[in-house]
């Protein structure tokens, strides 16, 4: 027990630490993923065959490639691409960015084609007298989608978007291999400097597992907010 | 682009490939036996044996595929009594730790499919073969468990794509596998887009087959 002491001597405050650093990572990432979300699912709904395939691209790639890829491939091309970018606006110097910030982006851009098909699946299966109505009532583009429609899809996706946030919260443990202290990371040092592996990963699992465990209460709260009527 | 880099790399990444498919295959085999396993304990009135099944696929589900083979990996190896037993013939070997964390998962997910799948068949069915005479036995292996096969595997499909992508995380403990092969190709040469697409190719193409040899598997078990 006096391992995980608070202080100087344990790995308690370290680890709580970690603990915050994952949530914060997997939030920025969902977040990240519903932006992503939010320009793709258009995409995939839209008439024009050009528009879907580019969604598609996008989702069947990253939902057919591992995660530690993703992850490898913005670890080390990252700060070769923003430089590139950056040397396009006539800028040349060295830029590196920290593991955070790609950590998230490349769960972000995961968990983002996990929640594109989510909201494809819940915008389809809206009822088809809904957009109709919305149209006949004389609703504004915008206004149709943000009192009628989103209400609505936020409901059917509600379900499945917590299965997103758990693929999400578990894939973070992945950024451990580029240096962000997350859980994992930090139970990788606890376990290398005190030599008890079986120990700290145990400890890893139980903190995951109590993550998931109040994260689905949260949601299961907000599901019953959403459905309110129903 | 680098091309010849990709071209150069392909044999290679191929070559790792095949690490990949034999890890997916074996984990996938022992992974449905201790799924259906566990799926009918699921199924036991017994509440002991019912929460053990449940504890067991929810501590698998919660906790990331990563820490499951690092607590194996390394941490198994610290209990001394282990070390003396012919266990640790297995466990001291990280390809054989891969593939127990890996059947172990998918077993968690598989029993979770299978589970419903038992539970969605309907009740008239094994009524009908208990009014032919059909001892509760048979009806199991020879009605209960097609249907239920044939029930899951649309989502088992899903599964043994999630498990595909599971195998990279072989990678971190020491296993040359596709992810493994590529990751060492990115840290020497720097080319970290062109080794994605070769790899992610690989791995895509894979996706494709198995979503292709499912969707005929189904299709050839379907009722119609």
């Amino acid at each position: 027990m006096e391992l995980l002491a608070f202080g100087d001597t344990g790995w308690g405050d370290e680890l709580f630490r970690a603990t915050l650093m994952t949530i914060a990572v997997s939030i920025t990432a969902m977040l990240i993923g519903f932006s992503f979300a939010a320009i793709f699912t258009p995409l995939k709904l839209s008439k024009f065959k050009s528009l879907n395939i580019i969604a598609n691209i996008y989702t069947t790639v990253i939902r057919g490639v591992p995660e530690l890829l993703v992850i490898y491939l913005f670890f080390f091309g990252g700060s070769g691409a923003i430089m590139f970018v950056a040397s396009m606006f006539g800028y040349n110097e060295y830029i590196e960015i920290n593991a955070f910030v790609t950590g998230s982006f490349a769960i972000g851009i995961i968990s983002g084609a996990y929640s594109t098909e989510v909201f494809r699946g819940a915008i389809q299966s809206i009822d088809k007298g809904q957009f109709e109505a919305a149209r006949v009532l004389g609703f504004s583009k915008f206004k149709q989608f943000y009192k009628i429609i989103l209400p609505q899809m936020l409901r059917l996706a509600i379900p499945n978007l917590s299965n997103v946030w758990q693929i999400t919260l578990k894939d973070t443990s992945l950024i451990s291999v580029t240096g962000l202290v997350e859980i994992m990371r930090q139970s990788y040092i606890a376990a290398g400097s005190t030599r008890d592996p079986l120990f700290f990963y145990s400890f890893a699992a139980v903190l995951y597992l109590l993550l998931t465990f109040l994260s689905m209460k949260l949601i299961n709260k907000l599901e019953v907010k959403y459905s309110r009527g129903y | 682009m680098d091309f010849e880099l990709m071209i150069n790399s392909f044999p290679k990444l191929l070559n790792a490939a095949v690490i990949t498919l034999k890890l997916l295959s074996v984990s996938l085999i022992v992974g449905l036996f201790i799924g259906l396993l566990f799926a009918i304990l699921r199924l036991n009135k017994n509440i002991f044996i019912n929460r053990f099944a449940y504890g067991y696929s929810y501590l698998f589900r919660g906790t990331p595929l990563l820490v499951q083979i690092f607590i194996i990996y390394f941490g198994l190896g610290q209990i001394e009594y282990l070390r003396s037993t012919f266990m640790w013939v297995i466990l001291k070997e990280p390809y054989w730790c891969a593939i127990i964390a890996f059947a172990l998962n998918t077993g968690a997910y598989t029993s979770e499919i299978l589970r419903s799948a038992f539970q969605t068949i309907k009740p008239g069915i094994i009524e009908a073969g208990q009014s032919l005479g059909i001892p509760n036995k048979i009806i199991f292996y020879k009605i209960q468990i097609p249907i239920a096969i044939r029930q899951s595997l649309p989502a088992y499909g899903n599964e043994i794509i999630l498990m595909m992508k599971g195998t990279s995380l072989a990678s971190t403990v020491t296993i040359m596998d596709l992810t493994g092969v590529a990751k060492y190709i990115i840290s020497t040469t720097f080319k970290p887009i062109e080794v994605f697409i070769v790899a992610g190719g690989i791995y895509l193409f894979m996706t494709f087959i198995i979503h292709n040899v499912i969707k005929f598997l189904e299709k050839k078990y379907s009722f119609n």
